[in-house]
C-alpha cells in the first residue's frame, strides 16, 4: 500500500484540537506526523486545496438489511453508499430477518462484512429475545461475539422491569443499550407527528408525550442501574429538556438526532409523500429548533442518520401503509453542514466532532480521530461544492430519500479507510 | 367562468366560485330529478368505476344512481371480493381499471390521502367518496347544499355546529373548509377527546359547552360515533356521551327557531340524536340523501368535462 500525502487540506481533528490548514500524512495505513524523504517520493498525493480533511465520519444508527431483506439493502451497498457519503465507520440495527439475537447470526452477519464491505461495519445485537420485548436476549453471548450494543431499534421495550434488568445486565458487559424511544400504547396506528398537521391530513398521530414517557423513564432507569442508555433519533423538544436536565446531573445517558429531524418538519407532508415518513415521524418547526439547540449546547451528543433503505414498490403505497425510513448515508453531511453550520452558525469543527469521534465514544469504538498513530480512516470533502442528489444513480441499494433531486451544498471528494481510498468522488474501489 | 378541474380531491382546495358552480349545477340537475323521465345523456358512452376499497353504503348507493341517471355505464370494484385482498396495491389495481378504459374513478378509501395518490397515477378524473379521516368533499358539498336550500345562498355569519366524533371524522373536515370559505360561523362540539384544540387554525371555534355552542344555532350537524376508529377509549361510554353530548328535545330547544338538524348517516337513533328529533320537522336528513345525488351528479359531470350553464340548456 503506497504511503498517502494529502496536500493543503484545511485539517479538521477535533479529539487533538486541529483545524489548521497543512498537509497530512498516512504510512502503513495509520496517521503520521511525516513522512521521510523517500516516502515523500513514492507517496501517492492527493491535492487537497479548499478541501476538508477530517476523521473518517461514524454513523452509530444505520439499517443493512442483511440478512433476510437485502432486496432493500447489503452490507456490501450499504458501505458502499457510507463510503460514499464519507463515513469510514458504521453500527447496523438488528431489526433484520431474521433478528440479531443470537451469536450465531452476528457471526454470519460479520462473515458478510469481511467478504462484502468496503468500510468499518459494526452490529449490535437485540436487547430481547425476537426483538419481541418479553425475554432477555442471550447479551452476554452476543456481547462476546463482538457486539458494540443492544438495541430493539424500532420496538421500544415497553416493559420497565426488562428494561431496568437490560440495563443491570448489559452493565456486566459495558454495553450500552440504545433504545427507539416510544410508548407503543400511546401510538397505536399512528403514522406521523400528533398535532396541526395530522389533524388537518386525517392521519393518526404520535404525541411527543409517547417519546417523552419512555425518555424519562430511560433517565430514570439509567440513574438507578448506571447502565449506559442512549436515546435514538430524539424527535420532541420536550425530551432534549428532559435529557439536559438529566446530563446536569451527571446521569448517563447519550443522544443522537438525525440530518432529517434538524431539517424537516411536519409542513412536508401536506402531499402525502411517503419519502417524508419515518419513525420518529417529523415534528413540527418548535421542536426541529429545540433539537438544534440540544446540538449546540451538548444535550444531543451526535448526529445519525438512520439509514433505512425500502425499495420504490415498498414506498409507493397509500400514506398509512408505506413503511418507516428514508436513506440518509450519502446526504448526511451536506444536510448537517446547511442545517448546522449555514443556517445555525455552528462551527465546522464541532459539526465534524458530532459525526467523528463522540459517535465512535458511545459505543466505544477507537476512531474518529486523526491524531498520530490513528488508523488512516479519513474523509475530504468540499464544504462549497454544490451538487444535485440523484438517489437512484447512488450507491444503496435503494432510493428512498427526501433529498431526491434537490440541490445540495458540501460535497464528499475522497473516502479512506486504513489508508486505502476506498471512495475518489466517483467510484468505489 | 369556465370549470377545469378534472379531479375532486379535497374541499380544501375548492374556491368559493367552484362550489358555487356545483351547487348551481346542482340545482338544475335535482329539478331533472322530479321528471318522470330522470335520466339525462351528459355521460352517455362514458364508463365510471366505483373503487370502493372500505365498506359503503349510502355514498355508494347515491354515486351509483348519480353516474346512471347521467347515462354513465357504472362498474362496481369491490375491497373485499379483489384483488387488493391478493396483495395487489392501489397503484397497480388503478393502472388496470384505466387500462380496461374507464373514465373516471370514484374512490373510497380507509387511507387518507389515497385520492390525491390516484390523481398522480392517472390521467382520468379521480373524485373522492371519502378517504380515512381526511375528506368527503361530495357529502361536504351536499350538506352546504342543503343549508343554502334552507337558509338562503348566503351563509356568511350563519351560525353552525358540528356536533359530535370530530377528530375521525372526514364529514367533519370537508364541512369545515365548505363552510369557513362560505363565510359560516362554525363551532365543533364534543367531548375534548374528540374535538381536539388543534382544529381551531382551520378558522373554526372549538367547545365543549353544548349549551353555549347550541344556543341561536342555525344548523346543528351530528355526527356519528365511529366505534370502528377508535382504537382506544375516547370516551367513558355511549351512555355518557349521550346524556352529555346527545341531542334530545330540550337541547334542541336552545338552537334558533328555524334550526335544522342534518346528519349524513348512518344514525345511531339514541346516541347521538333522540328518534323522534330525527324524524321530527326541523330534521333535513332525508333532503340531504336527495341531494347527494344531484351534487354528485353535477361533480361527475362537470369533472368530466361538462360546463355549468350547458346544464340548464339541457333542462
Amino acid at each position: 500500500m503506497p504511503s498517502l500525502w494529502i496536500q493543503n487540506a484545511r485539517v479538521i481533528d477535533p479529539a487533538s484540537k486541529r483545524d489548521s490548514v497543512g498537509d497530512l500524512f498516512v504510512k502503513n495505513g495509520k496517521i503520521v506526523a511525516s513522512l521521510s524523504a523517500a516516502d515523500k517520493k513514492s507517496a501517492r498525493k492527493i491535492d487537497a486545496e479548499g478541501l476538508v480533511a477530517c476523521p473518517g465520519l461514524v454513523d452509530i444508527h444505520v439499517h443493512f438489511r442483511e440478512p433476510g431483506q437485502m432486496h432493500k439493502e447489503t452490507i456490501e451497498t450499504g458501505s458502499r453508499a457510507a463510503a460514499a457519503g464519507g463515513f469510514t465507520t458504521v453500527v447496523c440495527m438488528p431489526n433484520t430477518s431474521p433478528v440479531a439475537d443470537t451469536a450465531g447470526t452476528i457471526q454470519l452477519i460479520k462473515d458478510s462484512i469481511a467478504r462484502t464491505a468496503c468500510i468499518k461495519v459494526h452490529q449490535t445485537g437485540c436487547i430481547t429475545v425476537g426483538m419481541k420485548g418479553q425475554a432477555l436476549a442471550p447479551i452476554g453471548s452476543l456481547a462476546r461475539a463482538g457486539v458494540v450494543a443492544i438495541t430493539d431499534d424500532g420496538d421500544c421495550v415497553q416493559s420497565n422491569e426488562l428494561m431496568r434488568r437490560a440495563c443491570e445486565y448489559a452493565k456486566m458487559f459495558d454495553l450500552p443499550l440504545m433504545d427507539h424511544c416510544q410508548d407503543h400504547s400511546m401510538t397505536v396506528g399512528a403514522v406521523m407527528n400528533e398535532g396541526v398537521m395530522s389533524t388537518k391530513l386525517g392521519l393518526r398521530g404520535w404525541p411527543n408525550a409517547a417519546e417523552d414517557i419512555i425518555v424519562s423513564r430511560n433517565v430514570i432507569l439509567a440513574t438507578y442501574t448506571g447502565a449506559r442508555i442512549h436515546m435514538q433519533h430524539i424527535s420532541s423538544r420536550n425530551s432534549v429538556e428532559i435529557l439536559r436536565r438529566a446530563k446536569s446531573r451527571g446521569v448517563s445517558v447519550t443522544a443522537e438526532a438525525t440530518p432529517h429531524h434538524i431539517a424537516l418538519t411536519d409542513d412536508q407532508l401536506a402531499t402525502y409523500d411517503t419519502h417524508f415518513k419515518m419513525n420518529p415521524p417529523l415534528r413540527t418547526e418548535e421542536d426541529r429548533l429545540a433539537i438544534i439547540e440540544g446540538l449546540k449546547d451538548g444535550t444531543i451528543d451526535i448526529i445519525a442518520t438512520d439509514h433505512a433503505p425500502h425499495t420504490d414498490y415498498e414506498k409507493d403505497k397509500e400514506f398509512d401503509y408505506a413503511p418507516n425510513g428514508i436513506l440518509g448515508l450519502e446526504t448526511a453531511l451536506a444536510v448537517t453542514l446547511d442545517v448546522l453550520v449555514k443556517q445555525n452558525k455552528f462551527k465546522l469543527t464541532t459539526v465534524v466532532d458530532l459525526m467523528t469521534r463522540k459517535p465512535a465514544a458511545i459505543v466505544g469504538l477507537d476512531v474518529g480521530t486523526l491524531a498520530e498513530g490513528a488508523a488512516a480512516d479519513i474523509c475530504l470533502f468540499d464544504p462549497n461544492e454544490k451538487w444535485t442528489y440523484d438517489a437512484k444513480a447512488g450507491f444503496s441499494k435503494s432510493a428512498n430519500s427526501p433529498w431526491h433531486g434537490k440541490e445540495l451544498k458540501g460535497r464528499v471528494k475522497t473516502t479512506i479507510v486504513d489508508g486505502k481510498i476506498v471512495y475518489d468522488g466517483k467510484t468505489i474501489r | 367562468m369556465p370549470w377545469t378541474r378534472r379531479h375532486l380531491l379535497t374541499l380544501e382546495e375548492l374556491t368559493v366560485t367552484e362550489i358555487d358552480q356545483i351547487h348551481h349545477t346542482a340545482a338544475a340537475f335535482k329539478k331533472i330529478l322530479k321528471r318522470s323521465v330522470k335520466k339525462v345523456p351528459a355521460l352517455r358512452g362514458k364508463t365510471i368505476v366505483n373503487l370502493f376499497l372500505e365498506p359503503s353504503t349510502r355514498t355508494r348507493m347515491a354515486f351509483d344512481m348519480a353516474a346512471k341517471r347521467l347515462s354513465a355505464d357504472v362498474i362496481a370494484f369491490d375491497g373485499a371480493s379483489s384483488s387488493t385482498t391478493k396483495g395487489e396495491t392501489l397503484r397497480d389495481t388503478a393502472e388496470n381499471i384505466a387500462a380496461l378504459g374507464a373514465d373516471m374513478i370514484v374512490i373510497r378509501h380507509a387511507a387518507a390521502g389515497s385520492p390525491l395518490y390516484l390523481s398522480n397515477i392517472l390521467n382520468i378524473p379521480v373524485i373522492n367518496a371519502g378517504d380515512g379521516s381526511h375528506e368527503h368533499p361530495t357529502q361536504g358539498l351536499l350538506d352546504t347544499f342543503t343549508m343554502r336550500e334552507r337558509l338562503g345562498h348566503d351563509l356568511r355569519g350563519k351560525k353552525v355546529v358540528i356536533l359530535g366524533d370530530i377528530l375521525f371524522s372526514r364529514v367533519a373536515r370537508s364541512n369545515i373548509h365548505a363552510l369557513v370559505k362560505l363565510g359560516a360561523a362554525v363551532t365543533l362540539v364534543g367531548p375534548s377527546t374528540l374535538v381536539p384544540r388543534e382544529f381551531e387554525p382551520l378558522g373554526v371555534t372549538v367547545s365543549h359547552d353544548l349549551r353555549r355552542a347550541l344556543a341561536d344555532a342555525e344548523v346543528v350537524m351530528l355526527l356519528r360515533i365511529q366505534h370502528e376508529r377508535q382504537t382506544a377509549a375516547m370516551f367513558p361510554s355511549l351512555g355518557e356521551y349521550t346524556s352529555l353530548f346527545g341531542l334530545n328535545k330540550t337541547r334542541a330547544g336552545w338552537l334558533a327557531p328555524e334550526a335544522i338538524i342534518m346528519h349524513p348517516g348512518p344514525i345511531n337513533r339514541g346516541v347521538e340524536i333522540d328518534s323522534e328529533l330525527a324524524d321530527g320537522e326541523r330534521s333535513v336528513i332525508l333532503d340531504q340523501v336527495t341531494n347527494g345525488i344531484a351534487v354528485r351528479m353535477a361533480v361527475l359531470y362537470l369533472c368530466s368535462g361538462g360546463q355549468p350553464e350547458n346544464v340548464v340548456a339541457a333542462d
